[in-house]
C-alpha cells in the first residue's frame, strides 16, 4: 500500500469518525428529547413523539439519506453538501433508535422511586433529573454504546447514495482501481474497529462507575 | 383537641373494583393511630389517600389544614407536611445515605447544603445511625435501609407520619429495631398512622386502632378492642394470631 493510499483510508476514516460524532451528538440530544416526549405528562406529546419513532425506525436509512440529500432539491429550495446531508438523515435516524432505548430506561426504574420521590416534595422535573434519569443512565449504558457502534459502520450508507467520502467508500475507490479487496478491506476493517473498540472499553468503564454504589 | 387528619365519607375505585366504600375517621394531634385489616381490606389505600399517592372518587379529606378535594390544593406543601414510609424502603440507590435525607431539604426547602447535612446527621443520630451516613442503601440491613427512610422523612420535619406496613419485609430482630425508632417518635409527640401487622405494637403504642374490612371502617376504639372485639370479623381476625 502506497502513502497516498493510506493517506486516503485515513481521510476516509476521518469522515466516518466526523459523521459518527455529529450523529452521536446531535442525535443523542434530540434522542433525549424524544425519550422524555415519551413519558411526558401530556399524552397528544407521547402520540406525536411514539408516531415519530415508528415513523423512522421503520424507513430505511438509504431512504432517509436520499430524502435528505435530494428532498431539498426536489422541492426546490436549493441543494446541500454531502455532510450536512448525510449528518441529517443520521440524526433522524439515531434520534429514534436512541429515543426509545433511553423510554425504556427510564420505565424501567420502579414506580416506587417515583412514588418516593414525589413525597419528599420534588417537583417532576426535579424527579425526572435527580432520581430517574442517574439510574436510567446506568441501565442505558450498555445498549446506547451498542448502537453508538452500529452508528459508526451505519455511516457507511452515507457513500452509497450522496457519495460522500467516509472509510468504506475510499476502501471501494482503492480496491476499484488497485483489485485488491483483501488489503483495502481488510485495513478498513481494522480502522472501523479501532473506533468501535475503545467505545466499548469506555462503556465498561463507565458501568463499573456508575455501579459503584454495589461495591 | 386539634384534628390533624379528617377523613369523611372517603370512596375510592380501581377501575370497576371498590376498594373504598365510605371510609370516615379523625386523628389529633399527637396521635398513634394503627389501621389493621387483612389483605385488601383497603388500609393501605385509605393511608395513600392521605398523602394523595391516589386520588379520591367522593368524600372529603383534610391533612394538615390541606383540602385534599379542593382545587388548587398546594400538593408540594401538603408532601412537606406529612411524611411516609414504605414497607420496600424506597431509599434512592444512586445516593448516599447522607444524600437521601438532605435530598429533601435542599431540593424542596432550599436550606442550605451545611445545614441540611447538619440536620441530616441530627436524624440519622435519632434512629440511631449516626456511623452510616457515606454508606449506599444497598450495603445495609432492612432494618437499617427501614430507619434511613425513617430519617428521610423527619430531615423534613413533617407534621404527621405515614407508615405503610414497614416491618413486613423485615424479620423479627430487624422489625425490632425499626418499631422501637416508632415507639420512640410516638413518645417524642408524633402524629402517627400506621397500616400494620404487628399486633402487640399496636396494643402497646397505639392510642386508637382502627380494624377496616371490605373497604370499611369495621371496628373502632382504643386497643382495648384488640381484646374484646365486637364484630365476628375482627374476632376472627384477631383470633388467627397475627
Amino acid at each position: 500500500m502506497s502513502e497516498e493510499q493510506l493517506l486516503s483510508l485515513l481521510q476516509g476514516a476521518w469522515g466516518t469518525v466526523l459523521l459518527s460524532g455529529l450523529t452521536l451528538l446531535l442525535g443523542g440530544i434530540a434522542g433525549l428529547a424524544l425519550a422524555l416526549a415519551r413519558v411526558s405528562a401530556l399524552p397528544p406529546l407521547r402520540r406525536l413523539a411514539a408516531a415519530w419513532i415508528q415513523l423512522i425506525q421503520g424507513t430505511p436509512l438509504l431512504v432517509l439519506m436520499g430524502v435528505c440529500f435530494y428532498g431539498p432539491a426536489l422541492a426546490g429550495v436549493g441543494t446541500v453538501e454531502a455532510l450536512p446531508a448525510a449528518a441529517t438523515a443520521m440524526l433522524i435516524y439515531a434520534s429514534a433508535f436512541l429515543g426509545e432505548i433511553w423510554r425504556g430506561c427510564i420505565q424501567s426504574v420502579h414506580k416506587s422511586q417515583w412514588e418516593a420521590a414525589e413525597c419528599i416534595g420534588l417537583s417532576r422535573w426535579q424527579r425526572m433529573r435527580m432520581i430517574v434519569l442517574p439510574q436510567a443512565l446506568r441501565m442505558a449504558t450498555p445498549p446506547t454504546v451498542g448502537f453508538a457502534v452500529q452508528v459508526i459502520k451505519n455511516t457507511s450508507v452515507a457513500s452509497l447514495v450522496i457519495g460522500f467520502a467516509e472509510l468504506s467508500y475510499n476502501a471501494k475507490v482503492l480496491n476499484n482501481s488497485t483489485f485488491q479487496p483483501f488489503l483495502y478491506f481488510g485495513s478498513a476493517a481494522l480502522l472501523y474497529f479501532a473506533m468501535c473498540y475503545p467505545l466499548s472499553r469506555w462503556s465498561r468503564a463507565l458501568e463499573r462507575k456508575l455501579h459503584a454504589h454495589r461495591r | 383537641m386539634h384534628t390533624v387528619v379528617e377523613l369523611q365519607g372517603v370512596h375510592k375505585r380501581f377501575g370497576s373494583n371498590t376498594v373504598l366504600r365510605g371510609v370516615s375517621f379523625q386523628v389529633a394531634r399527637g396521635e398513634v393511630v394503627a389501621i389493621i385489616g387483612k389483605s385488601g381490606s383497603g388500609k393501605s389505600t385509605a393511608l395513600r389517600c392521605i398523602n394523595r399517592l391516589e386520588q379520591i372518587d367522593a368524600g372529603q379529606i383534610s391533612v394538615c389544614g390541606h383540602a385534599l378535594h379542593a382545587a388548587g390544593l398546594d400538593l408540594r406543601g401538603l408532601r412537606r407536611d406529612v411524611g411516609i414510609v414504605f414497607q420496600g424502603y424506597n431509599l434512592f440507590p444512586h445516593l448516599t445515605v447522607l444524600q437521601n435525607i438532605t435530598l429533601g431539604p435542599t431540593a424542596v426547602k432550599r436550606m442550605p447544603v451545611g445545614q441540611a447535612q447538619t440536620l441530616a446527621q441530627q436524624v440519622l443520630a435519632r434512629v440511631g445511625l449516626a456511623d452510616k451516613a457515606e454508606a449506599y442503601p444497598e450495603q445495609l440491613s432492612g432494618g437499617q435501609q427501614q430507619r434511613v427512610a425513617i430519617a428521610r422523612s423527619l430531615a423534613l420535619q413533617p407534621q404527621l407520619m405515614l407508615f405503610d406496613e414497614v416491618t413486613s419485609a423485615l424479620d423479627p430482630e430487624l422489625t425490632g429495631e425499626v418499631l422501637k425508632v416508632m415507639e420512640q417518635m410516638a413518645s417524642e409527640g408524633m402524629t402517627m398512622i400506621l397500616v400494620t401487622h404487628e399486633m402487640a405494637f399496636a396494643r402497646r403504642v397505639a392510642d386508637q386502632v382502627i380494624f377496616m374490612h371490605q373497604g370499611q371502617v369495621w371496628e373502632q376504639g382504643g386497643p382495648e378492642i384488640l381484646d374484646a372485639p365486637v364484630t365476628p370479623e375482627l374476632r376472627s381476625f384477631v383470633g388467627t394470631g397475627l
